[in-house]
């Protein structure tokens, strides 16, 4: 562990990228906790006399049609987003990881009925599978955390089965099972464990992927409802004023969202290296 | 190998993406029918009273049993029956088949934008690396999978409509002032173009032109990032050492030997692509307001129109198998060794 | 061309690789030549600079390899400061080269024939019309069975001694002065291997040209070569003509590789490994790369400016102490 540590600040002082990811991330969380108790407005109050107004001294990133604070309804919308996407991927991870180690470990007519559900979701332009979803069972913010989460399961799914595949008949394996463990047990306290690095590196990349996709649903005004802020809502309905020329209402939710997506890509990327330092490219 | 073997690979594919539609189709049909929720409900509207609710389930069949519900569900599949849309009154299918040259239009261009700079990008860049055009290629890679589409379409309306005035407004296919070549194909350019009309032509082509931008700039990040390795890779391969040593000229060394071998795993991140772009499609459709099969699906969101969304993905589906297909057949026609090792 | 004027000089050569961990003094001051209708034979062990020296008498070596001094003289060209353009036009014309591997060392979707018309047309051998015929022309030349079907094969349709030959038919398809041979016959099976090499031999005498086998197996050196330069990390320790350096090998690792290596008479017992192995090439390093695995070593062996010293005529060692 304490190699670990050693290879961590190693990563973090050689490649300042990451560190920079890993400081905005930071930032990102502190919003997410905080951010209804540190902004300076309150993001669903409107206010008739002050709407539309460009970024100023006391409106930093300016007010939208119905006078409200943009800066406020951004910075508080970070809970939000970041909550959808991380419950899709924690959902994804959980439910995709398990039946992946099943079908690596088992093999057989486990290992095809996973393979042809993956394949199966895998089918379908993600995205527009993901609308059919949320039309289907229902518009509401729940049902787009089931939906991302359905759309990323094959990602965890296959790194799973193959990561379980390679360990199964591993030397420490072997030995776990002739000391008399069961299957069950062996898969879950001697082979599950070994496959988190490379499914963390799969997290990170993914948590970019599904905050996007969230937004994208919002924006085509599935889930989240007005007046909730939310980026991919905001974006929807500043789009509507940029030809008027008043560019600061989609910015502002646009770039928020770009950056916490940049970042995290860019904390997968330093984790795939962290994890697997012959992989970097 | 003789031509005989690559048509009966080829047939094998074919055949192999018939389980792929199935599930496909298993899926759409679950998604209207078995989930929580009385489908009757919704497509008798909310003024509808218990009767209407009981005529319409009786008149959708589901009153009957789940099988066959999907036995009748396949049977109208495969006379193109995708239902009726309850928001414009017309068949589903007829409305996606209306709609479906401006989405294709849109998004062919967006993939001939995409793959014409990706390509050589990921080319210069691993011929090159650690000079300007990676660490170029590396910025473009990072930011451009970051981007959300929907804002990147945005800010191009901001900044080529609003300040610079070089763009046409963003509404859909054609300026109001202009009238619709005659339809051949459906691809306004191309019609204009066969029409011999070039105002129409550039008319429509400026229109195309920010959407497809758009598009194309989420796709190329995957692709440049692809063609960079898999050229990396390929060229510290022997082989290109043995043309070199044979003194072949740089060019055929690259483009011959390298990116001939290159296009293999390239192809293969196109599935990949291909899903990217088919869904944000439905995003730039948006923000452009393109008359597309995007729009549609969005329209008939709005409106709980389920009959057409189902259509719409299920129509998106099979377009996406379709084109797996085809780079599954092009990887067999390029690569010799498909077939021979199993 | 005059019999005397060698076909490859090598002067005075140092490389070094810039790489992540340091700067490898990969060669330093190696020198060697090969005249017409002569085959010598680059012996070392893996790393010792053998491949290194035939990739940058082609003008081929890696981005990371820089050239720091010496020269090249390749058929009367300066390979080191020719433009790219001639070498490209040397490369397949002049000098040809066949690599290990000979199944990866072809282009995995082409056709075979089609490999060696890119060389034939390259170099003005053969045009559009009459590249296939010249192809099969080039594959009867190397003794291909059914040379017309072969034509059209893919390499993985192909055994690895059929590849070689298809190398070999390309590196001479264009009639070369020189063959670099980098461990040809690695990765074959033996009785292949023989085949390989005596068919390189007999198409070098046909040609009158040259040839420089790389090999780390001294006794196929001993085999077909007329003369051996011993190399040891990146140093050229001994050369000499085969009958001589085997009648009385001077540098104790050229004494050494010979009782390493398996031979004719004499039985596996008589083989002695060699201790220890090639010094870190990116370290400060003695003047002799071999002092610290050398029996004979004492403290003059670390004077500077140790140089090759002929001690019979055409018979060269790098030592302080040669047996």
């Amino acid at each position: 562990m304490n190699e670990f540590f050693k290879h961590l600040r190693y990563v973090l002082t050689e490649n300042p990228v990451t560190l920079f990811a890993g400081t905005l991330f930071l930032i990102f969380v502190i919003f997410a906790l905080f951010g209804p108790l540190i902004v300076p407005y309150d993001p669903l109050a409107s206010n008739a006399s002050q709407t539309l107004k460009p970024p100023s001294w006391d409106h930093w990133f300016g007010t939208d049609q119905l006078g409200r604070d943009v800066f406020s309804r951004v910075l508080v919308a970070t809970r939000l987003d970041l909550a959808i996407a991380i419950s899709a991927v924690a959902i994804s991870f959980v439910i995709g990881s398990v039946l992946g180690s099943l079908a690596g470990f088992f093999g057989g007519w486990t290992d095809k009925l996973v393979g042809r559900l993956t394949d199966t979701i895998m089918a379908f332009p993600l995205f527009v599978l993901a609308m059919g979803i949320v039309a289907a069972m229902g518009n509401t913010v729940e049902n787009i955390v089931y939906a991302t989460a359905i759309i990323n399961l094959p990602f965890y799914a296959r790194v799973a089965r193959t990561e379980v595949n390679v360990r199964r008949n591993a030397d420490f394996v072997l030995a776990a099972r002739l000391a008399g463990n069961s299957s069950l047990r062996l898969l879950a306290t001697h082979i599950y464990p070994n496959t988190l690095p490379p499914m963390m590196v799969q997290v990170s990349l993914n948590m970019g992927w599904a905050i996007l996709n969230a937004a994208g649903l919002s924006f085509i005004g599935l889930g989240v409802r007005p007046p909730t802020a939310e980026w991919g809502i905001m974006v929807a309905e500043g789009a509507g004023y940029i030809v008027s020329g008043e560019w600061w209402l989609a910015l502002f939710p646009g770039a928020a969202l770009m950056l916490a997506v940049f970042c995290f890509n860019l904390l997968g990327d330093g984790l795939r290296d962290l994890i697997d330092p012959r992989r970097r490219t | 190998m003789n031509s005989n073997t690559k048509i009966r690979i080829i047939a094998g594919r074919m055949l192999q993406a018939i389980p792929s539609v199935f599930g496909i189709i298993v899926v759409t049909f679950l998604l209207t029918r078995a989930l929580p929720g009385d489908p009757a409900v919704y497509f008798a509207g909310p003024a509808a009273d218990e009767k209407s609710i009981q005529q319409i389930r009786e008149s959708l069949g589901l009153d009957k049993s789940l099988p066959e519900q999907f036995l009748i569900y396949l049977g109208d599949l495969v006379q193109g029956d995708l239902g009726v849309s309850i928001s414009t009154g017309f068949p589903v299918a007829e409305e996606l088949w209306r709609r479906l040259p401006a989405s294709l239009e849109l998004t062919l261009l967006a993939l001939i934008f995409s793959i014409s700079v990706a390509i050589p990008l990921g080319i210069a860049a691993a011929t090159r690396p650690n000079s300007w055009v990676d660490q170029l290629c590396r910025l473009i890679v990072t930011a451009g999978v970051s981007l959300p589409v929907f804002f990147t379409g945005l800010f191009m309306v901001y900044i080529f409509y609003y300040i610079l005035g070089v763009a046409p407004s963003p509404l859909g296919r054609l300026d109001i002032i202009y009238l619709s070549p005659p339809p051949i194909t459906n691809f306004y350019t191309i019609d204009a173009l066969l029409a011999g009309d070039f105002e129409v032509f550039w008319a429509a082509l400026a229109q195309l032109i920010l959407p497809a931008i758009t598009l194309g700039t989420f796709t190329l990040a995957p692709l440049a990032r692809m063609t960079r390795g898999a050229m990396l890779q390929v060229l510290s391969s022997d082989f290109i050492r043995t043309a070199r040593a044979s003194g072949l000229t740089r060019s055929t060394v690259l483009y011959t030997y390298a990116f001939r071998n290159a296009l293999l795993p390239i192809l293969t991140t196109l599935g990949m692509v291909f899903s990217f772009m088919l869904g944000s499609n439905v995003l730039v459709e948006k923000v452009f307001a393109w008359p597309g099969i995007g729009s549609f699906a969005i329209e008939a969101l709005i409106v709980s129109d389920y009959v057409a969304v189902q259509g719409f993905v299920l129509a998106m589906a099979i377009l996406y198998v379709l084109l797996n297909l085809t780079i599954d057949i092009l990887y067999t026609l390029i690569d010799p060794r498909v077939g021979l090792d199993g | 061309m005059n019999e005397r004027v060698p076909v490859l000089a090598v002067d005075n050569l140092n490389v070094e690789f810039r790489t992540r961990s340091g700067v490898v003094k990969a060669l330093e001051n190696v020198s060697f030549h090969v005249n017409r209708g002569e085959m010598i034979g680059i012996v070392g062990e893996s790393g010792s600079g053998k491949s290194v020296s035939a990739l940058t008498a082609m003008g081929i070596l890696d981005e990371a390899g820089r050239v720091t001094q010496g020269s090249i003289n390749l058929g009367g060209l300066d390979v080191l400061n020719a433009p790219e353009r001639d070498l490209q036009e040397m490369r397949g014309r002049e000098v040809s080269m066949i690599f290990q591997s000979p199944r990866t060392a072809l282009n995995p979707i082409r056709t075979v024939g089609k490999q060696i018309g890119d060389v034939l047309r390259r170099h003005g051998s053969a045009n559009r019309q009459n590249v296939r015929a010249e192809a099969i022309k080039a594959l009867m030349s190397v003794r291909i069975p059914d040379p017309e079907r072969r034509h059209d094969a893919y390499p993985f349709e192909l055994s690895g001694g059929m590849c070689q030959r298809i190398m070999i038919a390309m590196a001479l398809s264009c009639r070369p002065e020189l063959l670099i041979a980098d461990e040809p016959t690695t990765g074959l099976d033996v009785t292949t291997q023989a085949a390989i090499m005596d068919l390189i031999k007999e198409l070098a005498k046909e040609r009158n040209m040259a040839t420089v086998l790389i090999t780390h197996d001294l006794g196929m050196a001993a085999d077909y070569c007329d003369r051996i330069v011993v190399m040891h990390a990146g140093h050229v320790i001994e050369q000499a003509a085969t009958a001589e350096l085997f009648a009385s090998p001077r540098h104790p690792y050229t004494a050494k590789l010979m009782k390493a290596t398996p031979h004719g008479e004499g039985s596996l017992d008589d083989i002695e490994s060699i201790a220890g192995g090639l010094p870190d090439l990116r370290a400060e390093l003695p003047p002799c790369r071999f002092s610290a695995r050398c029996e004979r070593y004492e403290a003059a062996c670390d004077m500077p400016a140790l140089i090759a010293d002929e001690v019979s005529p055409g018979h060269l060692v790098t030592c302080r102490r040669p047996l």
